[in-house]
Protein backbone atom coordinates (compact mmCIF):
# COMPACT_ATOMS: atom_id res chain seq x y z
CA UNK A 1 0.00 0.00 0.00
CA UNK A 2 0.74 3.58 -0.05
CA UNK A 3 1.63 6.20 2.28
CA UNK A 4 -0.93 8.69 2.15
CA UNK A 5 0.50 12.00 1.90
CA UNK A 6 2.45 14.37 4.36
CA UNK A 7 4.82 17.21 4.39
CA UNK A 8 8.63 16.98 4.92
CA UNK A 9 10.89 18.96 6.96
CA UNK A 10 15.12 18.04 7.40
CA UNK A 11 16.12 20.47 10.31
CA UNK A 12 19.84 21.04 10.25
CA UNK A 13 20.26 21.01 13.79
CA UNK A 14 18.51 19.19 17.18
CA UNK A 15 17.21 22.85 18.74
CA UNK A 16 15.57 23.55 15.24
CA UNK A 17 14.41 19.36 15.01
CA UNK A 18 12.91 20.45 18.67
CA UNK A 19 11.23 23.59 17.29
CA UNK A 20 9.57 21.69 14.54
CA UNK A 21 8.32 19.35 17.08
CA UNK A 22 7.22 22.33 19.07
CA UNK A 23 5.15 23.76 16.21
CA UNK A 24 3.63 20.78 14.80
CA UNK A 25 2.55 18.86 17.62
CA UNK A 26 0.98 15.52 17.45
CA UNK A 27 0.33 16.43 13.92
CA UNK A 28 4.26 15.37 13.24
CA UNK A 29 6.76 12.62 13.65
CA UNK A 30 10.21 12.14 13.86
CA UNK A 31 11.90 10.10 11.19
CA UNK A 32 15.54 8.78 11.62
CA UNK A 33 15.85 5.54 9.82
CA UNK A 34 12.74 4.67 9.00
CA UNK A 35 12.47 1.22 9.27
CA UNK A 36 9.65 1.05 12.04
CA UNK A 37 7.63 4.04 10.45
CA UNK A 38 8.01 3.98 7.07
CA UNK A 39 6.07 0.35 7.16
CA UNK A 40 3.75 1.79 9.68
CA UNK A 41 3.07 4.96 6.94
CA UNK A 42 2.86 2.26 4.39
CA UNK A 43 0.19 0.31 5.89
CA UNK A 44 -1.88 3.67 7.08
CA UNK A 45 -1.30 3.24 10.18
CA UNK A 46 -0.03 6.31 10.86
CA UNK A 47 -0.84 9.40 8.83
CA UNK A 48 1.13 11.93 10.48
CA UNK A 49 0.84 15.56 8.49
CA UNK A 50 4.17 16.17 8.47
CA UNK A 51 7.79 14.27 8.77
CA UNK A 52 10.78 15.32 10.51
CA UNK A 53 13.52 13.82 9.12
CA UNK A 54 16.89 13.63 11.88
CA UNK A 55 18.92 12.47 8.92
CA UNK A 56 21.01 15.24 8.64
CA UNK A 57 22.21 15.62 12.79
CA UNK A 58 25.30 14.96 13.80
CA UNK A 59 24.26 12.29 16.21
CA UNK A 60 26.40 9.52 14.65
CA UNK A 61 29.42 8.67 16.68
CA UNK A 62 30.73 6.33 18.66
CA UNK A 63 33.14 7.46 21.24
CA UNK A 64 33.88 6.45 24.85
CA UNK A 65 34.28 9.41 27.11
CA UNK A 66 35.50 8.29 30.66
CA UNK A 67 34.03 5.05 32.09
CA UNK A 68 31.10 5.28 29.81
CA UNK A 69 30.47 4.81 26.37
CA UNK A 70 28.19 7.49 24.12
CA UNK A 71 26.46 6.62 21.32
CA UNK A 72 24.62 8.66 19.38
CA UNK A 73 21.12 8.26 18.50
CA UNK A 74 21.34 7.93 14.61
CA UNK A 75 24.31 5.12 15.19
CA UNK A 76 22.83 2.86 12.81
CA UNK A 77 22.32 -1.24 13.42
CA UNK A 78 25.53 -1.88 11.20
CA UNK A 79 27.65 0.65 12.74
CA UNK A 80 27.31 -0.82 16.17
CA UNK A 81 27.73 -4.03 14.60
CA UNK A 82 30.97 -3.13 13.47
CA UNK A 83 31.91 -1.24 16.04
CA UNK A 84 35.28 -2.02 18.03
CA UNK A 85 34.41 0.16 20.98
CA UNK A 86 31.11 -1.85 21.16
CA UNK A 87 32.53 -4.55 20.50
CA UNK A 88 35.52 -4.41 23.79
CA UNK A 89 32.84 -2.09 25.72
CA UNK A 90 29.67 -3.35 25.21
CA UNK A 91 30.22 -7.13 24.21
CA UNK A 92 26.33 -7.65 25.09
CA UNK A 93 25.43 -5.19 22.38
CA UNK A 94 27.55 -6.51 19.94
CA UNK A 95 26.06 -9.84 20.95
CA UNK A 96 23.00 -8.97 20.34
CA UNK A 97 22.95 -7.00 16.87
CA UNK A 98 22.94 -9.40 14.31
CA UNK A 99 19.79 -10.95 15.42
CA UNK A 100 18.17 -7.40 14.88
CA UNK A 101 16.44 -7.75 11.37
CA UNK A 102 18.31 -8.26 8.37
CA UNK A 103 21.37 -6.75 6.93
CA UNK A 104 19.75 -3.99 4.49
CA UNK A 105 17.67 -3.19 7.50
CA UNK A 106 20.44 -2.86 9.67
CA UNK A 107 21.67 -0.32 6.94
CA UNK A 108 19.41 1.90 7.68
CA UNK A 109 17.54 1.47 11.43
CA UNK A 110 19.06 3.70 14.14
CA UNK A 111 19.25 2.70 17.91
CA UNK A 112 17.60 6.25 18.59
CA UNK A 113 14.87 5.16 16.25
CA UNK A 114 14.72 1.51 17.86
CA UNK A 115 14.52 2.63 21.41
CA UNK A 116 11.85 5.17 21.11
CA UNK A 117 9.88 2.70 18.59
CA UNK A 118 9.70 0.66 21.98
CA UNK A 119 8.74 -2.56 19.94
CA UNK A 120 8.29 -5.26 23.34
CA UNK A 121 9.95 -8.10 21.25
CA UNK A 122 12.73 -5.84 20.01
CA UNK A 123 16.14 -6.78 21.50
CA UNK A 124 18.00 -3.12 22.20
CA UNK A 125 15.69 -2.53 25.12
CA UNK A 126 16.44 -5.52 26.75
CA UNK A 127 20.41 -5.01 26.19
CA UNK A 128 20.22 -1.45 27.28
CA UNK A 129 18.29 -2.24 30.81
CA UNK A 130 20.61 -5.41 31.53
CA UNK A 131 23.80 -2.71 30.57
CA UNK A 132 22.37 -0.26 33.17
CA UNK A 133 22.37 2.31 30.54
CA UNK A 134 20.78 6.21 30.53
CA UNK A 135 18.83 6.96 27.34
CA UNK A 136 19.55 10.58 27.05
CA UNK A 137 16.63 12.85 26.18
CA UNK A 138 16.93 16.28 24.69
CA UNK A 139 13.25 18.96 25.26
CA UNK A 140 12.56 22.42 25.35
CA UNK A 141 13.70 22.32 28.87
CA UNK A 142 17.10 20.84 27.75
CA UNK A 143 18.70 17.49 28.38
CA UNK A 144 17.68 14.59 30.70
CA UNK A 145 19.00 11.30 30.98
CA UNK A 146 16.86 8.04 31.89
CA UNK A 147 17.41 4.93 33.28
CA UNK A 148 16.27 2.15 30.25
CA UNK A 149 14.63 0.40 33.10
CA UNK A 150 12.30 3.41 33.53
CA UNK A 151 12.07 4.59 30.05
CA UNK A 152 9.62 2.11 28.57
CA UNK A 153 6.29 2.03 29.59
CA UNK A 154 4.09 -0.43 26.96
CA UNK A 155 3.43 -1.59 23.93
CA UNK A 156 4.82 0.84 21.93
CA UNK A 157 5.12 3.60 24.63
CA UNK A 158 7.65 5.37 26.43
CA UNK A 159 8.26 8.12 29.08
CA UNK A 160 9.46 10.72 25.94
CA UNK A 161 6.97 13.52 26.30
CA UNK A 162 5.44 15.04 22.86
CA UNK A 163 8.02 17.43 22.53
CA UNK A 164 10.89 15.59 23.13
CA UNK A 165 13.81 13.47 21.22
CA UNK A 166 16.14 10.86 21.83
CA UNK A 167 20.10 12.09 21.36
CA UNK A 168 21.83 9.20 22.46
CA UNK A 169 22.86 6.47 25.17
CA UNK A 170 25.20 5.87 27.64
CA UNK A 171 26.58 2.70 28.55
CA UNK A 172 29.04 2.25 31.21
CA UNK A 173 32.12 0.51 30.30
CA UNK A 174 32.00 -3.51 31.31
CA UNK A 175 34.29 -4.03 34.24
CA UNK A 176 36.73 -6.94 34.46
CA UNK A 177 35.07 -10.23 35.26
CA UNK A 178 31.53 -9.02 33.92
CA UNK A 179 29.91 -11.87 31.78
CA UNK A 180 27.51 -11.81 29.25
CA UNK A 181 24.68 -13.83 27.67
CA UNK A 182 21.99 -13.41 24.74
CA UNK A 183 19.99 -15.32 23.44
CA UNK A 184 16.56 -15.74 21.34
CA UNK A 185 14.06 -17.99 20.28
CA UNK A 186 12.54 -16.69 17.06
CA UNK A 187 10.76 -18.72 13.73
CA UNK A 188 13.49 -17.68 11.46
CA UNK A 189 16.58 -15.37 11.16
CA UNK A 190 15.85 -11.57 11.73
CA UNK A 191 12.31 -12.21 12.69
CA UNK A 192 11.30 -10.70 16.08
CA UNK A 193 12.00 -13.24 18.97
CA UNK A 194 9.20 -15.37 20.83
CA UNK A 195 11.05 -15.17 23.71
CA UNK A 196 14.29 -13.35 24.21
CA UNK A 197 16.85 -12.78 26.89
CA UNK A 198 19.59 -10.13 27.68
CA UNK A 199 22.12 -11.15 30.68
CA UNK A 200 25.13 -9.67 32.84
CA UNK A 201 26.77 -10.64 35.96
CA UNK A 202 29.58 -11.12 38.00
CA UNK A 203 30.59 -14.20 38.76
CA UNK A 204 33.64 -15.29 41.15
CA UNK A 205 34.18 -18.16 43.56
CA UNK A 206 31.42 -20.20 42.02
CA UNK A 207 28.71 -17.17 42.84
CA UNK A 208 27.19 -15.07 41.01
CA UNK A 209 26.59 -11.10 41.87
CA UNK A 210 24.41 -7.88 40.41
CA UNK A 211 22.65 -10.72 37.67
CA UNK A 212 20.78 -8.31 35.37
CA UNK A 213 18.26 -10.62 33.34
CA UNK A 214 16.36 -8.64 31.09
CA UNK A 215 13.96 -10.45 29.03
CA UNK A 216 12.45 -9.06 25.36
CA UNK A 217 9.06 -10.33 23.98
CA UNK A 218 7.74 -11.33 26.73
CA UNK A 219 5.07 -9.01 27.72
CA UNK A 220 4.43 -5.71 27.11
CA UNK A 221 7.84 -4.53 27.44
CA UNK A 222 11.03 -5.51 28.10
CA UNK A 223 11.28 -6.70 31.78
CA UNK A 224 14.00 -7.10 34.65
CA UNK A 225 13.30 -10.33 35.96
CA UNK A 226 14.35 -8.96 39.41
CA UNK A 227 13.33 -12.21 41.66
CA UNK A 228 15.15 -14.44 39.39
CA UNK A 229 17.93 -12.40 39.55
CA UNK A 230 18.13 -12.05 43.25
CA UNK A 231 17.58 -16.00 43.72
CA UNK A 232 20.34 -16.62 41.07
CA UNK A 233 23.12 -14.48 43.53
CA UNK A 234 21.93 -15.64 46.69
CA UNK A 235 24.36 -17.81 47.26
CA UNK A 236 26.95 -20.44 45.39
CA UNK A 237 25.58 -21.68 42.19
CA UNK A 238 23.53 -25.00 41.94
CA UNK A 239 20.91 -26.96 39.82
CA UNK A 240 18.80 -26.02 42.23
CA UNK A 241 19.39 -22.66 42.37
CA UNK A 242 18.86 -22.26 39.01
CA UNK A 243 15.31 -24.03 39.77
CA UNK A 244 14.23 -21.44 42.20
CA UNK A 245 15.50 -19.00 39.88
CA UNK A 246 13.01 -20.78 37.07
CA UNK A 247 10.15 -20.79 39.99
CA UNK A 248 10.33 -16.84 40.51
CA UNK A 249 10.20 -15.78 37.01
CA UNK A 250 6.53 -16.40 37.40
CA UNK A 251 6.64 -13.12 39.67
CA UNK A 252 8.59 -11.40 37.26
CA UNK A 253 7.22 -12.23 34.19
CA UNK A 254 3.52 -11.80 32.22
CA UNK A 255 4.13 -13.28 29.18
CA UNK A 256 1.47 -13.02 26.80
CA UNK A 257 -0.57 -14.80 24.20
CA UNK A 258 -0.27 -14.03 20.72
CA UNK A 259 -0.38 -15.53 17.41
CA UNK A 260 3.58 -16.50 17.78
CA UNK A 261 2.55 -18.36 21.11
CA UNK A 262 0.98 -18.56 23.79
CA UNK A 263 1.71 -17.23 27.25
CA UNK A 264 2.47 -21.07 28.78
CA UNK A 265 5.21 -21.95 25.86
CA UNK A 266 6.53 -18.25 26.82
CA UNK A 267 6.93 -19.17 30.07
CA UNK A 268 8.46 -22.26 29.74
CA UNK A 269 10.85 -20.53 26.90
CA UNK A 270 11.66 -18.13 29.71
CA UNK A 271 12.96 -21.01 32.09
CA UNK A 272 14.79 -22.73 29.30
CA UNK A 273 16.98 -19.71 28.26
CA UNK A 274 17.46 -18.76 31.91
CA UNK A 275 19.07 -22.22 32.68
CA UNK A 276 21.12 -21.63 29.22
CA UNK A 277 22.37 -18.56 30.51
CA UNK A 278 23.84 -19.71 33.83
CA UNK A 279 24.90 -22.35 31.96
CA UNK A 280 26.83 -20.03 29.95
CA UNK A 281 27.89 -17.30 32.84
CA UNK A 282 29.29 -20.34 34.92
CA UNK A 283 30.48 -22.09 31.83
CA UNK A 284 29.25 -25.35 33.45
CA UNK A 285 26.81 -26.95 31.09
CA UNK A 286 25.57 -29.78 33.58
CA UNK A 287 23.25 -25.76 35.30
CA UNK A 288 21.19 -26.36 32.11
CA UNK A 289 20.43 -30.06 32.94
CA UNK A 290 16.63 -29.51 33.72
CA UNK A 291 14.07 -27.39 33.56
CA UNK A 292 11.42 -26.84 36.42
CA UNK A 293 8.10 -28.18 35.89
CA UNK B 1 -1.96 20.28 0.19
CA UNK B 2 1.58 19.01 0.85
CA UNK B 3 4.36 20.04 -1.20
CA UNK B 4 6.76 18.77 -3.46
CA UNK B 5 10.47 18.64 -2.79
CA UNK B 6 13.03 18.91 -5.62
CA UNK B 7 15.38 16.29 -5.24
CA UNK B 8 18.97 15.68 -6.55
CA UNK B 9 20.69 12.33 -6.27
CA UNK B 10 22.94 10.30 -8.98
CA UNK B 11 21.55 7.50 -10.31
CA UNK B 12 23.58 4.54 -11.68
CA UNK B 13 26.21 7.09 -12.35
CA UNK B 14 23.64 9.62 -13.06
CA UNK B 15 22.85 12.88 -12.41
CA UNK B 16 18.62 13.11 -12.05
CA UNK B 17 16.86 15.99 -10.89
CA UNK B 18 12.93 15.77 -9.58
CA UNK B 19 10.21 17.00 -7.70
CA UNK B 20 8.91 14.38 -5.29
CA UNK B 21 5.65 14.24 -3.17
CA UNK B 22 7.34 13.24 -0.01
CA UNK B 23 5.36 10.29 0.71
CA UNK B 24 7.23 8.39 -2.86
CA UNK B 25 9.30 5.65 -1.83
CA UNK B 26 12.19 5.40 -3.64
CA UNK B 27 11.72 2.10 -5.23
CA UNK B 28 8.60 3.77 -7.07
CA UNK B 29 10.11 6.75 -7.38
CA UNK B 30 13.13 4.30 -9.79
CA UNK B 31 10.28 2.07 -11.50
CA UNK B 32 8.06 5.19 -12.62
CA UNK B 33 9.54 8.36 -13.14
CA UNK B 34 13.14 6.41 -14.21
CA UNK B 35 11.64 3.68 -15.92
CA UNK B 36 13.76 1.44 -13.91
CA UNK B 37 11.59 -1.40 -13.35
CA UNK B 38 14.08 -4.09 -12.21
CA UNK B 39 13.37 -2.94 -9.10
CA UNK B 40 10.53 -4.63 -7.93
CA UNK B 41 7.97 -3.82 -5.69
CA UNK B 42 6.46 -7.04 -3.28
CA UNK B 43 5.03 -6.12 0.28
CA UNK B 44 6.23 -2.54 0.60
CA UNK B 45 6.85 -2.89 4.44
CA UNK B 46 9.76 -4.06 4.33
CA UNK B 47 9.81 -7.91 4.68
CA UNK B 48 10.61 -9.31 1.47
CA UNK B 49 13.57 -7.59 0.10
CA UNK B 50 12.22 -7.12 -3.81
CA UNK B 51 13.35 -3.52 -3.53
CA UNK B 52 16.58 -3.72 -2.69
CA UNK B 53 18.75 -0.98 -4.05
CA UNK B 54 22.34 0.26 -3.10
CA UNK B 55 22.08 3.56 -1.46
CA UNK B 56 25.83 5.23 -1.09
CA UNK B 57 26.91 1.90 -1.60
CA UNK B 58 24.74 -0.35 1.46
CA UNK B 59 22.12 -2.06 0.06
CA UNK B 60 18.68 -0.82 1.55
CA UNK B 61 14.75 -1.33 1.68
CA UNK B 62 13.84 0.83 -1.57
CA UNK B 63 10.31 0.72 -0.17
CA UNK B 64 11.57 2.27 3.30
CA UNK B 65 13.61 4.46 1.64
CA UNK B 66 11.92 7.52 1.05
CA UNK B 67 12.60 9.63 -2.20
CA UNK B 68 13.33 12.59 -0.70
CA UNK B 69 15.84 11.11 1.61
CA UNK B 70 18.01 9.83 -1.32
CA UNK B 71 18.35 13.58 -2.26
CA UNK B 72 22.27 14.01 -2.28
CA UNK B 73 22.49 10.52 -2.67
CA UNK B 74 24.37 7.94 -4.51
CA UNK B 75 21.44 5.01 -5.84
CA UNK B 76 22.36 1.89 -7.84
CA UNK B 77 20.38 -0.85 -8.92
CA UNK B 78 19.94 -3.66 -10.48
CA UNK B 79 19.95 -2.23 -14.03
CA UNK B 80 23.42 -0.23 -12.76
CA UNK B 81 25.54 -3.06 -11.53
CA UNK B 82 24.59 -5.35 -14.75
CA UNK B 83 25.37 -2.74 -17.40
CA UNK B 84 28.63 -2.44 -15.25
CA UNK B 85 29.38 -5.92 -15.68
CA UNK B 86 30.33 -6.09 -11.80
CA UNK B 87 27.57 -9.09 -11.21
CA UNK B 88 28.47 -10.25 -14.38
CA UNK B 89 29.76 -13.90 -13.05
CA UNK B 90 26.84 -13.94 -10.38
CA UNK B 91 24.50 -13.27 -12.79
CA UNK B 92 25.79 -16.03 -14.93
CA UNK B 93 25.87 -18.85 -12.39
CA UNK B 94 22.49 -17.86 -10.97
CA UNK B 95 21.36 -19.02 -14.62
CA UNK B 96 23.56 -22.29 -14.65
CA UNK B 97 22.07 -23.03 -11.08
CA UNK B 98 18.35 -22.66 -11.74
CA UNK B 99 18.33 -19.85 -8.95
CA UNK B 100 15.98 -18.08 -10.77
CA UNK B 101 12.25 -19.05 -12.09
CA UNK B 102 9.55 -16.14 -12.27
CA UNK B 103 12.54 -13.95 -11.12
CA UNK B 104 10.61 -11.57 -8.89
CA UNK B 105 12.98 -11.80 -6.34
CA UNK B 106 16.35 -12.03 -8.42
CA UNK B 107 17.53 -8.07 -8.37
CA UNK B 108 16.96 -8.33 -5.00
CA UNK B 109 18.91 -10.93 -4.35
CA UNK B 110 21.63 -10.39 -6.76
CA UNK B 111 21.98 -6.97 -4.95
CA UNK B 112 22.10 -8.85 -1.53
CA UNK B 113 24.58 -11.74 -2.64
CA UNK B 114 26.79 -9.11 -4.03
CA UNK B 115 27.49 -7.04 -0.40
CA UNK B 116 28.05 -10.43 0.93
CA UNK B 117 30.87 -11.34 -1.77
CA UNK B 118 32.63 -7.83 -1.80
CA UNK B 119 32.78 -8.42 2.42
CA UNK B 120 33.91 -12.19 2.91
CA UNK B 121 36.47 -14.01 0.44
CA UNK B 122 34.08 -17.45 1.18
CA UNK B 123 31.39 -17.13 3.26
CA UNK B 124 30.13 -20.70 3.99
CA UNK B 125 26.53 -21.61 3.35
CA UNK B 126 25.54 -20.78 6.78
CA UNK B 127 26.36 -17.65 6.47
CA UNK B 128 25.21 -17.03 2.72
CA UNK B 129 21.69 -17.80 4.09
CA UNK B 130 22.00 -15.79 7.25
CA UNK B 131 22.92 -12.80 5.51
CA UNK B 132 20.26 -13.79 2.09
CA UNK B 133 17.48 -13.90 4.97
CA UNK B 134 15.53 -10.77 4.60
CA UNK B 135 14.73 -11.66 0.61
CA UNK B 136 12.01 -13.88 0.14
CA UNK B 137 11.62 -16.82 -3.15
CA UNK B 138 8.99 -18.25 -3.91
CA UNK B 139 9.56 -20.54 -6.87
CA UNK B 140 12.92 -21.85 -6.11
CA UNK B 141 13.32 -23.30 -2.37
CA UNK B 142 16.97 -21.17 -2.13
CA UNK B 143 18.77 -24.25 -2.33
CA UNK B 144 19.83 -23.06 -5.76
CA UNK B 145 20.49 -19.46 -4.75
CA UNK B 146 22.84 -20.43 -1.93
CA UNK B 147 24.49 -22.90 -5.10
CA UNK B 148 24.96 -19.74 -6.63
CA UNK B 149 26.05 -17.46 -4.47
CA UNK B 150 28.40 -20.04 -3.30
CA UNK B 151 29.64 -20.97 -7.00
CA UNK B 152 30.79 -17.53 -7.43
CA UNK B 153 32.69 -16.81 -4.41
CA UNK B 154 34.44 -19.50 -4.89
CA UNK B 155 35.36 -18.50 -8.40
CA UNK B 156 36.58 -15.64 -7.70
CA UNK B 157 38.76 -16.35 -5.00
CA UNK B 158 40.24 -19.02 -7.22
CA UNK B 159 40.59 -15.73 -9.86
CA UNK B 160 42.14 -13.93 -7.23
CA UNK B 161 45.09 -16.20 -6.52
C1 LIG C 1 11.39 -6.67 8.18
C2 LIG C 1 11.85 -5.97 9.43
C3 LIG C 1 12.37 -6.73 10.46
C4 LIG C 1 12.80 -6.11 11.65
N1 LIG C 1 13.28 -6.89 12.64
C5 LIG C 1 13.68 -6.31 13.80
C6 LIG C 1 14.19 -7.09 14.87
O1 LIG C 1 14.32 -8.33 14.77
N2 LIG C 1 14.53 -6.45 16.02
C7 LIG C 1 14.40 -5.10 16.15
O2 LIG C 1 14.73 -4.56 17.21
N3 LIG C 1 13.95 -4.33 15.15
C8 LIG C 1 13.59 -4.91 13.99
N4 LIG C 1 13.11 -4.10 12.98
C9 LIG C 1 12.98 -2.65 13.22
C10 LIG C 1 14.30 -1.90 12.99
O3 LIG C 1 15.25 -2.27 13.98
C11 LIG C 1 14.11 -0.39 13.03
O4 LIG C 1 15.24 0.16 12.43
C12 LIG C 1 13.96 0.24 14.39
O5 LIG C 1 12.96 -0.36 15.17
C13 LIG C 1 13.56 1.71 14.29
O6 LIG C 1 14.68 2.49 14.01
P1 LIG C 1 14.61 3.58 12.86
O7 LIG C 1 15.81 4.40 12.97
O8 LIG C 1 14.39 2.88 11.57
O9 LIG C 1 13.35 4.44 13.33
P2 LIG C 1 12.16 5.10 12.53
O10 LIG C 1 11.40 4.07 11.79
O11 LIG C 1 12.65 6.28 11.78
O12 LIG C 1 11.29 5.64 13.77
C14 LIG C 1 10.63 4.74 14.65
C15 LIG C 1 9.83 5.55 15.67
O13 LIG C 1 10.69 6.28 16.53
C16 LIG C 1 10.48 7.68 16.43
N5 LIG C 1 11.82 8.27 16.46
C17 LIG C 1 12.81 8.05 15.56
N6 LIG C 1 13.95 8.63 15.97
C18 LIG C 1 13.68 9.23 17.16
C19 LIG C 1 14.46 9.98 18.09
N7 LIG C 1 15.77 10.23 17.90
N8 LIG C 1 13.84 10.43 19.21
C20 LIG C 1 12.54 10.17 19.44
N9 LIG C 1 11.75 9.47 18.60
C21 LIG C 1 12.32 9.01 17.47
C22 LIG C 1 9.72 7.87 15.14
O14 LIG C 1 8.90 9.02 15.20
C23 LIG C 1 8.91 6.60 15.06
O15 LIG C 1 7.77 6.69 15.86
C24 LIG C 1 12.70 -4.70 11.78
C25 LIG C 1 12.20 -3.92 10.72
C26 LIG C 1 11.77 -4.55 9.55
C27 LIG C 1 11.22 -3.71 8.44
S1 LIG D 1 8.73 -4.38 -1.36
FE1 LIG D 1 10.29 -3.60 -0.08
S2 LIG D 1 10.72 -5.25 1.22
FE2 LIG D 1 8.99 -6.00 0.11
S1 LIG E 1 12.33 -16.85 -8.57
FE1 LIG E 1 10.22 -16.46 -8.23
S2 LIG E 1 10.28 -15.47 -6.31
FE2 LIG E 1 12.30 -16.12 -6.53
Amino acid sequence: MKAAAFDYVRPASVAEALELLRRHGDAAKLISGGQSLVPALNLRLLAPEILIDLGGLDLRSIAMDGGVLRIGALARHVDLLNSALVAEHAPLLALAMPHIAHPAIRNRGTIGGNLAHADPASELPAVMQALDAAIVVEGADGTRRVDARDFFTGIYETVLAADEMIVGVEIPVAEAGRRFFFHEFSRRSGDYAIVGLAAAATVAGGTASDVRLCYFAVGDKATLAEGAGAALSAGPMSVERVAAAQAALAEDLSPQDDQQGSAATRMHLARVVLARATAALFDDPALAGRTAA
Amino acid sequence: MTASVSIKLTVNGETVTADVPPRMHLADFLRERLSLTGTHIGCEHGVCGACTVRLDGDIVRGCLVLAVQANGAAVETVEGVSDSGEIADLQEAFRQRNALQCGYCTPGMLLTAQELLAREETPDRETIREHMSGNYCRCTGYQAIVDAVETTARARAAART
